[in-house]
Formats: structure tokens, sequence, C-alpha cells
């Protein structure tokens, strides 16, 4: 039994109690993935599971057969950067850095998400055809995954940057 | 702590009183800082500049290893069993089923673990670190509800974690005080922090109060508090030979190494703790029973142990802050002048730590008041000990201080912002101190002004918007400049023109590489990429706590220190050949790579050019920062205007914060990028002590009930807006760099200016944190 993980076969444990999660970081030695909670509750293992964002510590090694997992390491290097990783470089969207892979790969997936069309809590006309990434959308959308440091507002400009099309749309409350 | 070590404390605490006292008096060019720091002078280098963090390509690209992430050969992961009561003894614990679980290599518990003296309480010592001082696993007696009672290691993770669900513990309970009230009523003692009482008394205040014009009197209740940093408590331990390695998400990694050097009976030496990087701390990451079990856990296995704390675990192991009962009267005249400001209170503690939480600490120095009475009060429970978490002490008391100064501008009818101003004090009402750099009064003006004060109404609850109630508020938030002893770095030059400076400091979020490489290229007249910063290992040299916002001028005075000895050794080394022979080192300045005549920069020689002609590959200094007597003479404080727009929603009574600025007046904001991080960083943790925040104690069995971050909330993207801050940048000429620590100062004056903010909305004073929709209802 064998998943991709950034594109390279790897044997699927043979522990059916392993989580993707610990998979990742104690298997294959991809620590770029990090456990903040074990239970999913502050997204920080977040990975993209064949382009959609999972939260890894709720997933099970063994249910990733034949899937794609892209994690932070899959995205890019210090030499080669992501459009998003750099974007969050240059508007300090992190501070310790420990949540920053998993807000990362969880804004390449919401971002996914609302391509697809994909209504959020806020969405405010659910008959629309497509949905703008407003600022509201966006950050009800990312809400899951938590920063401790405060890096909010530096983690949401870099996200609009990569992915708005146009400047967000301010709070419609 | 003991009443033996309470006096221990105080003489201590009267002896460093007439020290002070001495301080005092000294003339200004006696004292660290008396002479500015000439890189004030310097206004166009690298200082200031917004640099993008150094570290960013690592940690954006998950290349940054924090402690759990350093595999070792034939490692083994550890998992922990913790008490359920929180007094008593272990009758028996029933280890046989998890031992014979697969995969499982030891089960440690008190009968089994290695014998070793407790750990040294923070603050006991200058490089003491424990949380507590209750020995580790080392008897049957039961603490604390959460304590850990037994340690299984397993060749897996899953392995261990299972093995350990099938340990089974019989207590013999004994009588536990968990209640705050009952313990209230067996009376409090007053608190000692860091050797001094925290107590103030100047004039009859209660009597002043009586006589007042007009008067306002109320009780602020704030709750627990748990750091939450993301990166859960992890250690990577193993013994190599005579040598104890620690990978550590630690804030005081020397700390660390000296005292479990003490309580294995070992050299500090012989312990090597590193921390490159730490995934939040805010005071939570130093020395808890963790790593000393893991320690212990590799003698027992004679392999390396990595172990995780679980989130829970992190609550059950790691204090947090202690709740506070907060009584602020305050007296004024008509024209709003304060009479009396009267500020006590009671926390709780343990008999095992030294933290009482001092929330009197940001009104000693805030307003000018005829009389003034300071005092906190302490109980001990049985719990696990509380902590410092970020600005312990000025968070919770800016709330009671900052709202009853609010509650008395209303009954005065005067502005806020006025209000303070006209309590302006000329110099430190508690001390009698010169300020060293006081601009609170500039970061209101700018503060209002871009914030659009002038348009709030104060007639509360008037301002309505469909179904939100919307209002503004505001508060002062205050943290003083630290700087502990203790400080001492290395700085290397190499042949190739380039410098490495050496420091046990630490990077938890800060941009502490990166500011520091900013300053020391400038210190020493270098580009930015021929420094390094090296940080985060034990083995370095300098005694340096990433906590008390001291981290910044400990390292920078440390280099300083070392940077004038290095001129000294290179004035040697260069000979009479040099451009610069002859000079003193009070005639050069680094500049252009080299060192040159400070008033004729055409005598400049390269620091290349010194190392070849005297035939050296490096040269390598080392020095300590001056002991930091500038805190005995003058006040130094760092102010921050806090503003702050709420709307509530009249139905559901649901508080949204929308707007909120931070002016702030920290002295020289050395990368207006990583700064503007940490300001937007409290604030928002100051939102969530506002809004949301609350450890849940259960007062009957001594317990966290919401040991998770599903149940205890902080706050997540929709509940932040865009946090706006600006600063005077008016450098402190008395601070290394001109600079004052940022990392605490946002949290301080926020939760006021929420409570503020809501009163102006919805006209009802919520004296009780976190102000939940319920308590608007």
């Amino acid at each position: 039994m064998t998943m991709i993980v950034n594109g390279e076969a790897a044997e699927i444990p043979r522990d059916p109690r392993v989580s993707l999660l610990d998979f990742l970081r104690d298997d294959l030695n991809l620590s770029g993935t990090k456990k903040g909670c074990d239970q999913g509750a502050c997204g920080a293992c977040t990975v993209l599971v064949d382009g959609e964002r999972v939260l890894s510590c709720l997933s099970l090694a063994v249910q990733m057969e034949g899937r794609s997992v892209t994690t932070i390491e899959g995205l890019g290097t210090p030499g080669h950067l992501h459009p998003l990783q750099q974007a969050f470089i240059e508007h300090d969207g992190f501070q310790c850095g420990y949540c920053t892979p998993g807000q990362i790969c969880s804004a390449i997936g919401m971002a996914a998400e609302i391509a697809r069309g994909v209504p959020s809590h806020v969405t405010t006309n659910l008959g629309d055809d497509a949905i703008r990434l407003s600022h509201d959308e966006l950050r009800e959308r990312m809400s899951g995954n938590l920063c401790r440091c405060g890096a909010y507002n530096g983690i949401v400009a870099a996200i609009a940057e990569t992915f708005a099309e146009a400047p967000l749309a301010e709070a419609a409350e | 702590m003991s009443i033996v070590s309470d006096a221990k404390q105080a003489i201590q605490g009267a002896v460093q009183g007439a020290m002070a006292k001495a301080v005092a008096l000294a003339p200004d060019n006696w004292i660290p800082g008396g002479e500015p720091d000439p890189l004030i002078r310097e206004r166009y280098g690298h200082v200031g500049k917004p640099l993008s963090r150094i570290d960013g390509p690592l940690k954006v690209s998950g290349q940054a290893r924090f402690a759990a992430e350093f595999p070792m050969d034939g490692m083994v992961y550890a998992a922990l069993v913790f008490s359920t009561i929180a007094k008593g003894r272990i009758a028996t614990i029933d280890t046989a089923l998890a031992e014979a679980s697969p995969g499982v290599v030891a089960v440690m518990d008190h009968r089994n673990a290695p014998r070793l003296a407790p750990p040294p309480v923070f603050m006991s010592a200058p490089k003491a670190a424990g949380g507590d001082n209750l020995p580790i696993m080392q008897g049957n007696d039961v603490r604390w509800n959460g304590e850990p009672v037994a340690v299984v290691l397993g060749e897996t993770q899953e392995q261990a974690n299972h093995a350990a669900s099938l340990i089974r513990v019989i207590y013999e309970e004994a009588p536990a005080l968990t209640s705050f009230a009952e313990a209230r009523g067996q009376g409090t003692r007053p608190a000692v922090f860091m050797g001094q009482s925290l107590h103030d008394e100047r004039g009859d205040a209660e009597a002043a109060l009586a006589k007042a014009e007009v008067q306002v009197d109320a009780t602020y209740l704030t709750p627990r508090h748990n750091h939450n940093a993301i990166e859960l408590h992890g250690v990577t331990a193993a013994w190599q030979g005579d040598v104890l390695r620690i990978h550590d998400a630690s804030q005081l990694v020397a700390h660390t190494a000296w005292s479990i050097g003490q309580m294995f009976g070992m050299a500090e030496d012989k312990v090597v703790v590193t921390s490159p990087f730490v995934g939040g701390g805010f005071g939570g990451k130093c020395l808890w029973q963790h790593q000393v079990l893991a320690a212990m856990a590799a003698k027992v296995t004679d392999r390396p142990v990595r172990l995780v704390l679980s989130r829970e675990g992190v609550y059950r192991v790691v204090g947090g802050r202690s709740p506070t009962e907060q009584r602020v009267a305050l007296g004024a005249d008509r024209e709003g002048r304060l009479k009396a400001l009267i500020h006590t209170g009671v926390t709780i503690k343990t008999a095992t730590n030294a933290m009482p939480e001092p929330f009197i600490l940001p009104t000693r120095s805030a307003y000018a008041s005829d009389t003034l009475k300071l005092d906190v009060q302490v109980v001990e429970l049985d719990m696990l000990a509380n902590t410092f978490m970020r600005a312990p002490g000025e968070s919770v008391g800016t709330f009671a201080l900052e709202s009853a100064i609010d509650e008395l501008a209303e009954a005065l009818d005067i502005d806020p912002i006025e209000l303070r101003i006209r309590n302006e004090p000329e110099k430190d009402p508690s001390t009698g101190l010169p300020f060293s750099s006081r601009h609170i009064v500039e970061a209101w003006r700018d503060g209002a002004q871009r914030f659009g004060w002038a348009r709030r109404d104060p007639r509360p609850g008037l301002r309505r918007e469909g179904e939100w109630l919307i209002g503004m508020g505001c508060a002062t938030g205050t943290y003083p400049y630290y700087r502990m002893p203790g400080g001492a770095a290395r700085i290397t030059l190499t042949r190739d023109g380039r410098a490495i400076v050496d420091i046990a400091a630490h990077e938890m979020g800060m941009g502490t590489a990166t500011a520091q490489t900013q300053v020391t290229a400038e210190r020493l007249g270098l580009p930015l990429d021929k420094v390094s910063f090296n940080y985060g290992d034990s083995t370095l040299p300098g005694v340096v706590l990433a906590g008390g916002s001291q981290q910044t001028a400990s390292i920078g005075a440390a280099v300083g220190a070392a940077h004038r000895d290095l001129v000294k050794a290179l004035l040697k080394l260069a000979g009479n050949e040099s451009p610069v022979a002859g000079l003193g080192p009070g005639d050069v300045v680094s500049r252009e790579e080299g060192l040159c005549k400070a008033d004729e920069p055409s005598r400049h020689e390269t620091y290349t050019s010194i190392l070849a002609r005297a035939g050296r590959e490096t040269i390598s200094v080392e020095a300590e920062g001056p002991p930091p007597l500038e805190t005995m003479h003058w006040s130094m404080h760092s102010h921050a205007a806090m503003f702050c727009e709420v709307r509530v929603n009249a139905v559901t009574g649901e508080p949204r914060v929308s707007r909120f600025l931070g002016s702030f007046d920290c002295g020289r904001i050395l990368n207006p990028k990583t700064a503007m991080s940490q300001f937007r960083g409290g604030i928002i943790m100051g939102l969530g002590l506002a809004l949301m925040e609350e450890t849940q104690f259960d007062e009957r069995k001594g317990r966290v009930m919401n040991p998770s971050l599903a149940e205890y909330h902080v706050p997540v993207h929709m509940d932040v807006p865009e946090i706006d801050a600006i600063w005077t940048d008016i450098p402190d000429p008395h601070a290394p760099m001109g600079a004052r620590g940022i990392g605490e100062i946002g949290i301080t004056g926020t939760a006021a200016a929420v409570a503020n903010a809501i009163y102006n909305a919805t006209c009802k004073r919520v004296r009780d944190l976190p102000i939940t929709l319920d308590k608007l209802l």
C-alpha cells in the first residue's frame, strides 16, 4: 500500500493507528507539517490531499492509499519559494513560524474552494456563479487556522495579494 | 513560598532598596546609559529599516526545526499519565499491562525514576528556571490535579499512548484547598514579587477618597489564562557520554542548563540545551516537569527520548496566569485631578512558586495623585503553579485601572483622554525618579487624530446601525523597560571581513536574529550579509531571558560592551603602520567595514586589513553588559494609547471589535516590519483577554476543565480586524539603541479599551472578564 507524498511514493505504515500527521513527521521526517493540538482544533497540521485541505492529525495514514499528499515541503524550498510563501515573508504573515505551514497549505486549498464556488458561512448570495474573495470570506474561511502570535493581518494581506483578483472588499455588516 | 523564604526575599529586597537609593542619587554618567548609545545618532543605517525576517525562508518552507523535530538514532517516544486528584498519595499503580503492551520499552513512575534534587524555582537564584520547587516523580505524593504520575516509553508514539491508557492508579485522597473563596476565608498574605513587597502607600488614600468631590470605587475580576502557544511543549533528550543533550522549546536556555544540572548533580556545561526556534512562548516556554521527565526517562531506557506534551498535557504540566480580584478606587476634584488612587486586591499562587500576579505594577508610575495605596494579597491553593504570561501584572492590572479611569471620566463628564493628560506626572509618582523618556501625551494626540476620536459621542448607547450598537473606547497601556543582569556576548571577526555574534538568546517570533543582525551590522559598520547571529544554545555566552520584554536590551548592552572591547583589541592589533595607529578607543568609530578616526574618516583601515597585517585569521572578544543600574536611576517605561471601536449586536449580545489602533511610545523602533507584528500580536492577545479567554478551573476538584483549543477560545482570523499601530519613534537616551522592549506592551490597556468601547456602545459596564455575550444581554 502506498500513497504519494510530494510526488514520491511512500509505503503506508502497518500500524493502522498512525495518523497522517505522525506518519509525515516521524516516519518521513517531513516535520514542516506541525502538531499544535492533535485534535483538529488549530489547523497547524493542514496539508493538501488531492488538492483539498485536510487536517492531517484527524486523518489516518491508511486512508491515503493511492492519494496524493502535498506538504509545505512540496510547495517550495528556501531557494524556490511558492508565490504565497514569498508573500508571507513580504507581509510578515508569521512570527514564530509554527502555524505558518498550515496557514499556507490551508490558503491554497481555500483558494481552490473559492474557484470551485464552494460557499461559506458568510457568503451572502448562494445563487452567484462566482464567489469573490472579500475580506470577510477570506477571514471566515481561514478561521480554522489559529495563530497565537497574532499575525492574522499579515496572513490576510499575503493571501489577498496572491489570490485576490482585486483589492479585498471591506466587511459589509 | 514559606515564611522563611518570604523573609529572605524581603531582606534581599531591602538590600536592593538601599542600593536603589544610592544609584538614584549617583551622577548620570556613572550609570549605564548615562552616555547615550552612539547607535542612537545613526539615523540612516540598517537600524529602523523594515527588513523582512532573515529566517523567513526557513519558516515558510517548513525547514525551521523545532524542539520535537530533531530525529535521533534509537529514539523512543514518551506518553504521560496525569493524576486525577488534587492532593493525596498514590496507593497503588499497576503498570503490568502497559509493560506487556507491544512496543513498550519501559514504564517510569516514582518507584523506578532516577533520584534527583528538586528544581531551583525561578527567582531563587540568578539562573533558576523552575516553575515550582516540587521534587519530580520522587515519591508517591500527589500535589496537583494533573501532575504526571507515570511515563510510558514506546518504540512509536501510538504504542506509548495506548500503553499509557492501560495504567491503573488508585489514589488515597487528602483534603485539598482548591477554592478561592475558602482560601480567602482562611486569610490572605502580602505578596512579594522579585524580592520586593507589592505594597506602596503615600499619604492616607482612604481618607482622601472619602473627602474627594467625585469618587468611583469598583471591583474588577480577571480569570485564569493559558499561553496556548501553537507549538506544543516538546523536548528531545539524550545522554551522550556524560553530557545531557536537550533540544528544547525554551525562553531561557542558560537558566535551563544550570537548573537541570543542579537537579542531576552535574556541572552546567555538561547539560547542553539548544532551542533555535520556539513556536511561541509568551512566558510559558520555561522549565517545567516535561524536560526533566524526558531526561530521566532517557536515563532509565538508555535511549534518546522524545516527549511532546499533548494539548491537554500543556494545561496539566505548564502553569498559566492566575485569576485576580482587584479593587480600584479613584477620588478626584471637579477638574479631574486625582486626590486618591487605590488599587488593591487578591490573587492566587501556590506554596511552591514565587509568582503572585503583580497587577499593581502598571499603577505605580501611571498618574499623579495626592495619595496612593497599592497592595496585592495572595492565597495559596493546591494546584499547578501559576506563572508569567505576557505582561504579568500589567495585562490584567491595566484592565482594572483603565476601566476605572473611564468610569471617572464619565462621572466627571471629562473626555477620558483629557482626564489622563491632566493627571500626567512630572516624575515617577512612586519612586520620585525622573522619567528616562515619556511621551505618552504625544502618543495620545497622534492616536486620537488618526483614530478619529473627535467623532465619538461621549453619551453611551446612542450610536446604532441596524442591529448593531457602536461605541468607541480608549485606555493607556504601559510596560516597563527591563534589563536583567548576566547578558554577555562574543563577537568574532574573520579574515574575510565577516562578523559572528554568539549569545545564548532566543527566537520565538520576535525576530531576534533579524533585528540583532541589523543592530550588529550598524554597530560594526558592516553590510547585513557579513553578519551572522548565533543564538539558542546554552553553550554560547550570556544569561539572557527572553522575558520581561528585556531580551533586546540585554543583547544590545552585551554586544555593545563586546564591541567596545573589540575596538580596543583591534587598535592593539593594528600596530604602528595602521592609519589608525596612536588613536584610543574613544577616538575611533566602526565604519565601512573597519575602524576610522571619528572626526577624520579618511584615517580608516578595514578589519580585513588589520587582521591580515597581524597575520591573524580571526579576532574574538567576549564581554558582559554592565549591571542594569539604569532602571534604578531613571523611571523607564513604555506607553501606549489604545483606541477601540466595537459593534455589539443588540439582539444576540455578540461583541465584535471593528477597529483598533495602538499609538506607542516605546523608544526607537529597530525594525518597523517586525515591530508592527509584535504590537499587533500583543493587541490581538489583548482582544482574547477582553472577549473570550478563560481557563475553567473546577474549584471542587482543582482540575482544569477546558484543556483544549476547542474549549479555550483564542482569537481566530474572523475575530481580528485590521489592527493599526503607530509609534513616536523617540529614542530613549538611556536604553541600548534607544529602544525599550515591545513584546508585551500590546496586550496592556487593550482589554480596558475594549470594555470602555463596549460601555460606550451599550451603556453596560462589564467588570468581569471575559466580556462574553451573556454579560451584554
